[in-house]
């Protein structure tokens, strides 16, 4: 038992130290950190998915030098992540971080990664702080600023004359973010704004409630087992009919396939949905579909388009990593086939892009979102000019 | 004779981990200076619950809410513009100590699981309170202003400096838990966890000393908060989760109840293990899992139990 | 605030009181009579879930899903119970924590192995689905009633082999001296291998019921665990009148703190300070709840353990 303890310990050390990287720097190194462990990680596997997608299109090679994917698992926990970043930077010595879903990962991860000089390229999570006070010129993201998406919702639910909406979310800083989005340009009354604790599964008591008062419309901000479990004793109670629900964030490609059919008729707003029709679009979502047999998520599409992003500036350096300078010049501009079709940069490097107002319909035996039409064009968010950047 | 064996195994650890700066320059990995950094704050804190948890019997799911209050205080502090360490320290340890004091007394006056949910209890609203403080992050947390200052001593912005602070921390709690635990009071506490009924009838009450002992370890995890909150340059009232009290918690466990070296050899097995196996695969769970279960089946006495110089008795 | 919501939130108090019981039943069965703290009992919640909604796509049928859903989750607690457990009935409480937590990484990833992460689509089968209107103006889900019925029954049929069979009677003597009953000739082992399998099916009849209107998804244990573990501390350890007791009780409380507590104290207190602070305190009514017990009745509602 001794030895055994001992060698083990050896051992383990020894796989900890081991397979010194080979410094052979005539790679593109990028790390990705997301959840690839635990129920979430069923968004961390699309995004891993859409990244390896990216990579077959280019050939697995950025300006001709071969690219070294390093992933990593941040269990949803930011000092993990963190920890991940330090490991990528310091042991890999990788010249991109990409990806993350959450907003408290990020930012733990954004200044350690951008202090140290290499540029973070998030694909999903877009906190304020990053949007405004705390921008970085090595920090761009291919997602959205938070609060853009209910923004969105809110224009179009002001916009259709609605009044006495009901509204509710999570007890936690994103539901309240997205609520403080959607009162942003939904000026009309609100019945109710109820926050619930964050991972409940029974809402019929809320349900209940919300029958009570019987207001006009419901918008909710629902994510992941949430949205699944919400949506599913929604439509249960029977009030899918009596009365319209929106959201943002709770029904996607992801949960569709547990709510089949409680989806249909459900109101959400996005940057993008499989069915947008542009070249790099429809190339990604069938490719995907044929990788995979599934459509992809948002999720999956932000991460592919960092990968197209790191693309586009490392190819303009004509592999030059050196020269960061140079890479943040290019990708200001934006200039690759983004799955969203033509965007630009806003000067917080967060981008300027389209809103759409999405539906889910029957399509064939499944369902799917489809684009009913375009709530904001070119819009930006809402904190650009905290940043000092110009 | 195993006593000697013991404190020689437990020197040669320690003197391992003050080699590894200078092992990491050699192979130039410096990740792994940070890497065991980590582990040792958590080693310190499932040291301070062994205290309560392996001599005393105390089994608290709330002790990851001093890693909170402690990471808190600097923050808050830090957040103000008071960046001086000491001035934080004395905060971390004396906002721990009181809330322990709050607590320990009403819940030690319970025992067994209802004692674990009534930490728990505590816990969790600690954690709710957390969320709701939005001027410090809400539950999105919030980076650290600036790193604690000591004046000229050490600056924790130099990788290696901190990685020696932290070492140096757990070398000192280490020894005050051997002092303790060896002392009348500590012998007290082991009486009481040993039996109850019997330490009563020779005159002593419990109480006072158990209560003690859970301020002293409270404070103890104040310290290990207010290096986390360094380490990871950003506070979050994640570390006050119950499930950090529980990953505490198995350190603890794994390592072996009521040894000394045992917490810190758990916090190195389990944090190692982690960052390993989810290197390999996602699912590493599956994995880790069953190396726990089986670690309980055969390691009966935790993996200190394993090492030389392990009592037989106790 | 009407009388008909007031009948239609305490019919959703009762109805989470007892998903909660079925679940806390296995729990307090075995901590109580075995002294075992089996945090792994969400992952046969989550076991007979999946079991049942795979079956039941299987065979096509609900009905077969169930049965199958249900041998199936037995197997699997006394396979767990034989291969893992059954030694650590002797061993402190923690290393019964530290091995079961094991227990738990080790489903919750099987499962995601098995059948992925993402949440699986279970429905409400068609002869449970729609309203039933119990009073004018108050059409309630059909199914929730068929839980609550589900539940009420299991309740009284706990009560009846516990008070009223040998079995029953063995459980509860071994439950105050084991080493007496086996000496009397009981295969005490067996007994305990049955009350663990049936705890554990238990648990999978709740994670069955709940599969259609909850997320069936990795982890989906540990998200009501915490509940269940109030539940038996509030109820009192190894008693199944408390657990019962302690479900509905905190089913009711939860159920009204959401739905009321706002706009009570809004009434009280400003609105605006209400809308900060009731849905927090709605989050801590129950651990609040569990204080407040303790203090009054340190055993718990109907504890009435020594130890």
């Amino acid at each position: 038992m001794r030895t055994t303890l001992r060698a083990l310990s050896v051992g383990l050390l020894a796989a900890a130290f081991a397979a010194a990287p080979a410094v052979a720097q005539d790679k593109i190194k990028i790390g990705f950190i997301t959840t690839l462990s635990g129920p979430q990680g069923v968004i961390g596997e699309d995004m891993k998915n859409s990244v390896e997608l990216a990579l077959d299109h280019l050939g697995r090679k950025m300006a001709g030098k071969d690219v070294e994917m390093i992933y990593g698992d941040d269990q949803v926990k930011p000092d993990v992540g963190k920890q991940l970043a330090d490991e990528m930077l310091k042991r890999h010595q990788v010249n991109f971080v990409a990806g993350i879903i959450w907003s408290h990962v990020m930012l733990a991860v954004a200044p350690t990664v951008t202090d140290a000089g290499t540029f973070m390229i998030g694909t999903n999570a877009g906190p304020h702080q990053l949007a405004g006070a705390q921008c970085n010129e090595m920090f761009f993201t291919t997602s959205w600023q938070n609060d853009s998406t209910p923004e969105a919702m809110g224009k179009h639910m002001q916009d259709l004359g609605l009044n006495n909406v009901y509204v509710m979310a999570p007890n936690y800083a994103a539901g309240k973010d997205m609520v403080a989005g959607f009162k942003r340009y939904y000026k009309g009354t609100i019945a109710d704004e109820v926050y619930t604790k964050l991972g409940q599964t029974d809402y019929q008591a809320e349900i209940s409630q919300l029958r009570s008062k019987n207001p006009k419309a419901v918008f909710v901000f629902y994510p992941g087992g949430m949205g699944i479990q919400f949506l599913r004793q929604y439509v249960q109670a029977g009030l899918r009919q009596q009365i319209p629900l929106y959201s943002v964030y709770t029904v996607d490609e992801l949960s569709i396939p547990a709510v089949k059919d409680a989806a249909i008729g459900q109101w959400e707003t996005r940057f993008w949905s499989p069915d947008l029709k542009n070249a790099a679009n429809e190339r990604y979502v069938s490719d995907y579909k044929k990788k995979y047999g599934k459509l992809p998520s948002f999720y999956g599409a932000q991460s592919y388009d960092g990968i197209m992003l790191i693309n586009s500036a490392v190819s303009a350096v004509k592999g030059n990593l050196a020269d960061k300078k140079g890479m943040i010049a290019e990708m200001r501009k934006a200039n690759f086939n983004s799955i969203r079709g033509k965007f630009t940069y806003n000067t917080n490097h967060f981008p300027i892009q389209n809103y759409y107002l999405l539906q889910a319909e029957k399509v064939g035996d499944g369902v799917e979102m489809r684009i009913k039409k375009t709530v904001f064009e070119n819009h930006k968010d809402s904190f650009a000019q905290e940043c000092g950047m110009k | 004779m195993r006593a000697h064996l013991r404190l020689i195994v437990v020197i040669a650890g320690l003197a391992l981990l003050a080699l590894v700066p200078a092992i990491a320059a050699a192979l130039n990995q410096p990740f792994y200076i940070d890497l065991l950094r980590r582990v040792m704050i958590f080693a310190i804190a499932a040291l301070s619950l062994n205290l309560i948890l392996g001599y005393g019997g105390m089994i608290s799911f709330g002790h990851a809410a001093y890693l909170g209050i402690g990471a808190y205080a600097v923050a808050i502090l830090s957040h103000h513009g008071i960046h001086n360490g000491f001035l934080q320290l004395a905060v971390a340890v004396g906002a721990s100590a009181g809330i322990a004091l709050v607590i320990g007394a009403v819940s030690i006056r319970t025992s067994g699981i209802y004692f674990i949910m009534i930490t728990l209890a505590f816990t969790q609203m600690l954690y709710y309170l957390g969320i709701s403080i939005e001027e410090y992050g809400g539950d999105d947390g919030m980076r650290l202003p600036r790193r604690s200052e000591f004046s000229d001593l050490v600056d924790l912005g130099n990788p290696v400096s901190f990685y020696y602070l932290v070492l140096g921390v757990l070398i000192a709690f280490l020894y005050l838990s051997h002092r303790l635990v060896n002392s009348r009071f500590g012998m007290v506490i082991r009486a009481a966890k040993s039996n109850e009924a019997r330490t009563r009838a020779i005159g002593i009450a419990p109480y006072p000393y158990r209560l003690v002992a859970f301020v002293i370890a409270g404070a103890m995890c104040g310290v290990a908060g207010m290096l986390l909150v360094n380490h990871t340059n950003y506070l979050t009232p994640d570390f006050m989760h119950w499930t950090r009290s529980g990953e505490i918690m198995f350190m603890v466990i794994l390592g072996g109840l009521g040894t000394i070296g045992g917490p810190v050899l758990g916090a190195f097995v389990l944090l190692l293990l982690e960052d390993l196996l989810s290197g390999w695969t996602q699912h590493w769970q599956i994995i880790l899992g069953p190396l726990l279960v089986l670690a309980v089946l055969f390691a009966k006495r935790g993996l200190a139990g394993l090492l030389p110089g392990a009592r037989r008795d106790d | 605030m009407n009388a008909i919501l007031l009948v239609e939130q305490t019919l959703n108090g009762l109805q989470l009181g007892v998903m909660l019981f079925l679940l806390a039943a296995g729990l307090t069965l075995v901590f109580g009579i075995m002294n075992m703290v089996n945090l792994a009992h969400g992952s046969f919640y989550m076991v007979g879930a999946y079991l049942t909604v795979a079956a039941a796509n299987w065979t096509g049928s609900y009905v077969a899903g169930v049965v199958l859903g249900l041998a199936g989750t037995l197997l699997v607690g006394i396979v767990v119970e034989l291969v893992a457990l059954r030694t650590l009935y002797e061993r402190d409480h923690l290393d019964q924590v530290l091995a079961t937590f094991g227990l738990i990484l080790f489903f919750n990833e099987l499962v995601a192995i098995l059948w992925g992460r993402a949440a699986l689509f279970a429905s409400i089968p068609a002869f449970f689905s729609g309203h039933v209107e119990i009073v004018a103006n108050l059409r309630y889900p059909l199914y929730r009633l068929v839980i609550l019925g589900i539940g009420l029954a299991v309740a009284l049929l706990l009560w009846y082999v516990v008070a009223r069979t040998r079995l029953g009677m063995l459980i509860r003597a071994g439950a105050s001296n084991r080493t007496m009953v086996a000496a009397l000739g009981i295969n005490i082992r067996l007994l305990y291998t049955l009350v663990f399998g049936f705890g554990a099916v238990l648990a999978g009849l709740a994670g069955l019921l709940a599969g259609p209107i909850y997320a069936v998804q990795p982890g989906m244990g540990e998200l009501i665990l915490i509940q269940v573990f109030v539940v038996i501390v509030i109820g009192g350890i190894g008693s199944i009148r408390g657990a019962l007791v302690g479900a509905l009780v905190v089913g009711m409380v939860d159920t009204m703190g959401r739905a009321f507590l706002k706009p009570v104290l809004g009434s009280i207190i400003s609105p605006t300070a209400a809308e900060a602070a009731g849905p927090a305190l709605a989050s801590m009514l129950i651990y609040l709840l569990m204080a407040v017990v303790l203090a009054l009745r340190p055993q718990g509602l109907f504890g009435a353990r020594g130890n």
